[in-house]
């Protein structure tokens, strides 16, 4: 009989995240494909700030825990001391796609052999609810009271179509991680883009749709169909950039 | 060995590459960026590697990620490049990661000039990003002495574990001089580093570059400890030179390129039979206390005079070590302006 077992990657620290938060699920994908890939004892992680701060009191792995927005160059440094490691850095949307901005652009664009995955959970959650970059027009935050307005607070931001538009990323997908059928597809996303790292192929990307339960102020279940309902039209699923050749 | 012609900031950058730096990453400015420009090729010569990076604020963070990885990492830049690393360099310090920054002063504040300042003086010494930390500083003044500082100052920072920030100007970064390299540093084994991620640990034996502690007392027992270590370099790491004070009636004070005017300025006063001396601090923090604690409490000096490129942060320093014992006069230059020996020679005779 097949039994579960906890990813050898995770430590046995409790996840700190909300219930019904998607963010332990991801965390969960990471370690087993880490796992899968027989690397343990060959990886460094790289957190960010955000609800998953502590994500290195989760990775059994070397961790740093790097400045908010600043975990593309901090993994950037990390693989050119180490390049035969697996590094990956594991960001939320406010820490990769607004304050990180530049960041992550030009790990990209260098082709920087790392994997990031990009938690697009489309709010700040770990600072109570303000709008984040990639909030829906509509979306109410608390610094977003009326509901986002292109007027007022300009657009949400695609980050994998606009990687996908430079040379230098070698994988590129956005997932969601809604039901099982789709976190089973979100792993094979995230296995793939540690696999091209492992080719030694450059930068992978994987962008995970996520709920915040609590800042969105909806049951987890309501929080899966607002991503299905909602998000994928702003942020369609699918592989914006594959250089191909991995297995 | 024979010695060479070099510019200053390239004298650095070689000097870096022999103390054993193999990593940079940085954000072209002037008056430093030959620093960048020769490492960008030197670098390849001793397999190591180098980045321009997007930003002041990613090259800082490259270098977290390199220190914590283990490896010996350099940024250089200059005053607004050095102020957008400063969450960086407090992340480093915090992390209790070891790296070299060179910030080679310009004028100021805003966007200010290329000429020669020491406006960035408490910025430096003072911790200069959030929170309570310090770097170890040195403010060489000549070509050969920035040289033999770089040399070690990565020893200095695995020692320690800290930050080392090499404070220069445009003066010191564009003088050509000739300079006497030391010979190509036997690497420590890298192995030795307990706490650096090199990707291998997993379990208990995992290794954690943080500087997030959440609980106050946590928090605090971290900055005992980070307060502790600075006590450490006030033991142990204080440099500086005393030029002819001891049988001075006046003592200037002055430190980096500053400080070469003063000397000529101790000597014209000297000359002129009014007996001057010199203390140039070589470390700016540690600062040498003891070594103005010793002349105000000597009978035969009678007064300070301390000269700087910016409006009294170095003389604070000065002022807190003389303590109210002898009178400290005071001339300073800004924005990019440097005085002669002439008007060093004038304010001291002055106030004699
Ligand atoms: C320089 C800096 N600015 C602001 C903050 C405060 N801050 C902490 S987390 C965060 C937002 C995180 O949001 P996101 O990246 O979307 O991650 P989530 O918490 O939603 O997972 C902010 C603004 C900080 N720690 N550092
Ligand atoms: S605040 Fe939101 S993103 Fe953060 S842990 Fe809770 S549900 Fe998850």
């Amino acid at each position: 009989m097949a039994t579960y077992h906890k990813s050898n990657m995770l430590t046995d620290t409790p996840l700190s995240f909300c219930p019904g938060c998607t963010h332990g699920i991801a965390h969960k994908l990471i370690a087993e494909v880490l796992q899968e890939l027989g690397q343990q004892g060959n990886v460094i992680g790289v957190a960010p700030v955000g609800c998953s701060v502590f994500a290195y009191k989760f990775f059994n792995c070397d961790m740093q825990e790097a400045a908010h927005g600043r975990a593309p160059a901090v993994a950037t440094g990390i693989k050119r001391v180490h390049p035969d490691k697996v590094v990956f850095s594991y960001q939320g949307d406010g820490d990769l796609a607004s304050i990180g901005l530049a960041e992550i652009m030009h790990a990209g664009l260098r082709g920087e052999n790392i994997t990031v995955v990009f938690i697009n959970n489309a709010i700040y959650g770990m600072t109570g609810g303000q709008m984040a970059p990639t909030s829906l027009i509509g979306q109410k935050t608390t610094t977003s009271p009326f509901g986002r307005t292109v007027e007022r607070q300009g657009n949400p931001i695609r980050m994998c179509e606009m990687l996908a538009s430079q040379d230098g990323p070698a994988y590129l997908e956005r997932v969601m991680l809604t039901d099982y059928a789709n976190v089973l597809k979100a792993k094979r996303a995230i296995k793939k883009a540690f696999e091209y790292q492992i080719a030694g192929k450059g930068f992978s990307m994987v962008e995970c749709l996520s709920t915040c339960p609590t800042n969105w102020h909806m049951t987890p279940v309501q929080a899966c169909q607002h991503i299905k309902d909602n998000m994928t039209k702003i942020y369609p699923l699918g592989v914006f950039k594959d250089v191909g050749g991995a297995k | 060995m024979a010695k060479k012609l070099f510019k200053g900031n390239e004298a650095l950058g070689e000097a870096a590459v022999l103390g054993g730096c193999r990593f940079f990453f940085g954000y072209p400015i002037t008056p430093q960026t030959e620093l960048s420009e020769y490492l960008s090729w030197r670098l390849y010569d001793v397999g190591g590697t180098f980045i321009q990076s997007e930003s002041e604020v990613s090259a800082i963070n490259m270098v977290y990620g390199a220190a914590g990885a283990g490896a010996r990492a350099l940024t250089s830049s200059s005053s607004p490049g050095i102020s957008l690393k400063q969450e960086g360099i407090s992340y480093i310090a915090c992390a209790e990661l070891p790296c070299v920054i060179v910030n080679m002063m310009r004028s100021g504040p805003g966007l200010g000039g290329i000429m020669p300042s020491q406006a960035d003086y408490s910025q430096a010494t003072k911790g200069g990003g959030h929170g309570d930390y310090r770097m170890l500083v040195y403010g060489p003044s000549t070509i050969q002495e920035a040289v033999d500082i770089m040399y070690n100052a990565f020893d200095k920072a695995e020692q320690y574990r800290i930050p080392v920030m090499i404070l220069g100007d445009g003066m010191l970064g564009q003088l050509m001089e000739p300079v006497e390299f030391p010979p190509l540093k036997q690497m420590p084994d890298p192995s030795t580093k307990e706490w650096a991620t090199t990707g291998t640990h997993y379990g208990k034996d995992r290794r954690i570059v943080n500087s997030l502690y959440i609980v106050a007392s946590e928090n605090e027992a971290v900055n005992i400890k980070l307060q502790a270590k600075y006590d450490l370099l006030r033991k142990n790491e204080v440099m500086c030179e005393e030029y002819m004070c001891e049988d001075a009636d006046i003592i200037i004070t002055a430190y980096g390129t500053v400080a070469r005017i003063c000397k000529s300025a101790v000597k014209a006063l000297r000359e002129k039979g009014i007996k001057t001396g010199l203390i140039r601090p070589i470390t700016l923090f540690p600062f040498p206390t003891e070594v103005f604690h010793k002349y105000a409490n000597s009978d035969k000096t009678k007064k300070f005079v301390t000269i700087e490129l910016s409006t009294g942060q170095y003389n604070e320093d000065v002022l807190l070590s003389v303590m109210g014992k002898k009178p400290v006069e005071f001339y300073c230059r800004m924005g990019g302006s440097v005085m002669t020996v002439e008007e060093i020679v004038n304010k001291v005779k002055e106030v004699y």
